[in-house]
């Protein structure tokens, strides 16, 4: 009887364990089947001999999932391309990146930061000098070098501010031209936030320090005093920050986290969304955000929506403009197959030059993804964010360089983020300090890395 | 029969240990042999001696998520066998509902560790919230949440063992003593806990284990916050593999690292609590 027992028992491992070995081969089979039967299908039914091929796309950017995805379909249905979409969660690039492409079905279409993005995955970049699509670019300030070669290019520009509700601001007794500086601002928000009750919206949304959205703070705000730094010394990138602005980054801190709209020590609890439900419930007039979150806010209605330079009281306040530039910079995958390099820079010169392409890239519509793209068939944009910032520029006002792709690393962000967070928590200048090393030692430390 | 067990085993066992030398033995040497390495994929790295260790043990960061991972695990330790035993002497008793009382203290253990953290950030937030707090502000809030939500989570499956433990004892034992004239305590400490000995080594060992390896929970209750004071080894040690950029040699070495220290405790654990265990 035992013996039974035990042979049966055996017999079940077996089993199983067979059973997982025939779900994982299942799982293998079908996709191996399906890309010689995807590479021929095109081949026979378009004739071309460029239809050979798949585009494996890993897309940085959560909110224009979707977009991407019906981009990717139509490109299948009009050329028969396998495109096959993969977005990586909101602050997970790297490390999706970094699984993704080991593997060997790795994404032939990547995305990098910058140079310091760059440093990290040179060695996978074709080189896309000479390519189709860098002849569409509209200037070459938008391709990202490394010596001769053009490992990466620009596929996005945007502009970053402080959206603000219009009508909210005008229940409060001001407009848009009572803030020319930041000790406008500084007066207008204490003034909201002294008059709290009686107005029933506070002056900022929350900063949403959660690590979600965080980088607002850490990455968006922390670009200013790194800015006007690199305008005072006259130089693009530095190996050792001096922090010459940070006491401006402080009261900027300061005036963000004890006038928005809870108590700052809650805000390592509060999330990106919540401070997009704020904005858009009308709980506060500032969100500081950029055009790409034009979606989220749009429910407010283009009227009620304007976006204003962040003064942080320093520079030309009276000219200062919007944040403009891109951390967004395409790469194709050196190490993918010969056919498939071929359909990926197939794919991203119909993105910027077809009618449906462009459509995708530019229309601000439901479900498109609103870009501003830095290739000769850009469109006008029907985002209402990008025509402010448009406006800016057009009224002469000098933009804000996106400094921040100079950043030393991820990790010099994160600490940054969570001094900001402890702060916040606690406003003493022990913890400022603790900000001012982040910032200034940890920039060389990471530096020298 | 035994025959033919003997002659066909390879075809019993071999899907098995195939699978076991893929999915572990595979990977377990090579990601030794990557920490001895520069890479960015796995699939590409190129030799560096033993910089990644030198580099690792540099790393205060890492030997402040050892310290803070001890702490916890000694606390959870304690707290997790002490009321688990203590539960489980209750439900042994003849009470009403005590099967309805041990499924609900075993639930816990079915719920995800990530679905867990999050849950209980919001408990936690949502009280201190209150008094104008939040959990990542302090590293001693987070301590304790993630030692309120371990325990809350394992005290019902070291609970399950106990009870198993307890009802193996024979009753007799304990009868004996009672007319011998011991009392309860007497009998707890002298009759029932060194017949439990062989449940508290397992027990004692999953919980010690289970404190050094936790990750799940801790990512998603405080992830590290405030300033990394609440980063546990594991999640320092994938903080480094994927958080930064040239820092997977380093990552990887603190991962071996990580498995020789937890297999040393666990060993030194399991003599001490073995010796101590009687023959009935």
């Amino acid at each position: 009887m035992k013996k039974r027992l035990l042979t049966l028992a055996l017999a079940l491992v077996m089993a199983l364990s067979l059973a997982a070995c025939g779900g994982g081969s299942g799982d293998t089979q079908p996709s191996g089947d399906s890309q010689p039967a995807g590479d021929s299908q095109p081949a026979g039914d378009s004739g071309s001999s460029d239809a050979s091929g798949a585009v494996y796309y890993l897309n940085f950017k959560p909110e224009q999932d979707g977009a991407w995805q019906a981009l990717a379909e139509a490109y299948t249905q009009e050329t028969g391309v396998e495109v096959k979409v993969q977005t990586a969660a909101s602050g997970q690039y790297e490390t999706t990146l970094m699984s993704e492409i080991a593997k060997t079905d790795a994404p032939t279409l990547f995305q990098v930061n910058g140079p310091v993005g760059l440093a990290n995955w040179k060695d996978y970049c074709y080189d896309l000098s000479g390519s189709q699509i860098a002849g569409e670019l509209s200037s070459d300030d938008f391709a990202l070098m490394d010596g001769s070669s053009m490992p990466g290019i620009a596929y996005v520009i945007e502009t970053y501010g402080l959206i603000y509700n219009k009508a909210l601001l005008e229940q409060a007794g001001y407009t848009a031209d009572d803030i020319k500086s930041f000790a406008d601002l500084k007066k207008v928000a204490e003034d909201i936030t002294a008059r709290k009750d009686e107005l029933g919206f506070s002056a900022f949304t929350s900063a949403g320090m959660d690590g979600s959205s965080d980088w607002r703070f850490k990455t968006h705000l922390a670009n200013l005093p790194i800015y006007f730094e690199y305008e005072a010394d006259g130089i693009g990138d530095t190996e050792a920050i001096k922090g010459t602005y940070l006491d401006n980054y402080r009261a900027m801190w300061d005036l963000y986290i004890n006038n928005c709209t809870c108590a700052p020590t809650l805000l390592s609890a509060k999330t990106g969304d919540d401070s997009v439900a704020e904005f858009v419930t009308e709980q506060a007039v500032f969100y500081q955000n950029g055009t790409w979150a034009f979606g989220d806010v749009a429910d407010l209605g283009e009227e009620n929506l304007g976006m204003l330079p962040i003064y942080i009281g320093v520079g030309d306040e009276a000219n200062q403009g919007l944040c403009t530039g891109t951390e967004n910079y395409w790469c194709v995958n050196k190490n993918a197959k010969p056919e498939d390099i071929q359909a990926t820079l197939d794919f991203m010169y119909w993105c910027v030059t077809s009618d449906t392409g462009l459509d995708y890239m530019c229309s601000g519509d439901e479900g498109k993804m609103g870009f501003v793209i830095p290739f000769k068939g850009n469109l006008e944009s029907t985002n209402a964010l990008v025509n402010i910032a448009n406006d800016y520029v057009a009224q002469g006002t000098t933009s804000i360089k996106w400094c921040f792709p100079t950043m030393p690393s991820e990790e010099w962000k994160n600490v940054l983020g969570s001094a900001l967070t402890a702060y916040a928590a606690d406003q003493t200048d022990a913890n400022w300090e603790t900000v001012r090393a982040a910032f200034v030692d940890n920039w060389a430390a990471e530096k020298s890395k | 029969m035994e025959k033919c067990i003997k002659r066909y085993f390879p075809v019993f066992l071999g899907p098995t240990f195939l699978a076991f030398l893929i999915g572990f033995i595979a990977p377990f040497l090579m990601g030794i042999y990557l920490s001895f390495c520069d890479f960015r994929t796995v699939t590409d790295a190129k030799f560096n001696g033993v910089q990644n260790y030198v580099r690792a043990f540099q790393d205060g960061d890492f030997a402040h998520a050892f310290w803070f991972t001890a702490l916890f695990t000694v606390t959870t330790l304690i707290l997790i066998n002490v009321i688990a035993f203590a539960v489980a002497l209750v439900l042994t008793r003849e009470i009403r509902g005590t099967n309805l009382f041990r499924t609900v203290f075993f639930m816990p253990n079915l719920i995800g560790g990530i679905v867990l953290g999050y849950v209980w950030q919001l408990i936690f937030n949502g009280i201190l919230s209150r008094y104008d707090l939040a959990l990542k502000i302090s590293a001693k809030y987070g301590f304790w949440g993630l030692v309120i939500l371990i325990c809350w989570q394992q005290i019902g499956y070291m609970m399950i063992i106990y009870i198993a433990g307890l009802q193996s004892i024979p009753g007799d034992l304990s009868e004996a003593a009672e007319i011998d004239g011991a009392n309860g305590w007497q009998r707890l400490w002298n009759v029932t806990i060194p017949n439990m000995m062989p449940s508290i080594t397992i027990c004692t060992f999953l919980t010690l284990t289970n404190g050094f390896k936790l990750f799940d929970q801790n990512l998603s209750l405080t992830a590290g916050e405030p300033m990394k004071q609440t980063e546990m080894l594991a999640l320092n040690i994938f903080n480094t593999f994927y958080g930064r950029v040239g820092y997977q040699g380093v990552g990887q070495a603190k991962a071996v690292v990580f498995f020789i220290l937890v297999v040393a405790l666990g060993l030194v654990q399991l003599n001490m609590t073995r010796s101590k265990e009687v023959q009935q």
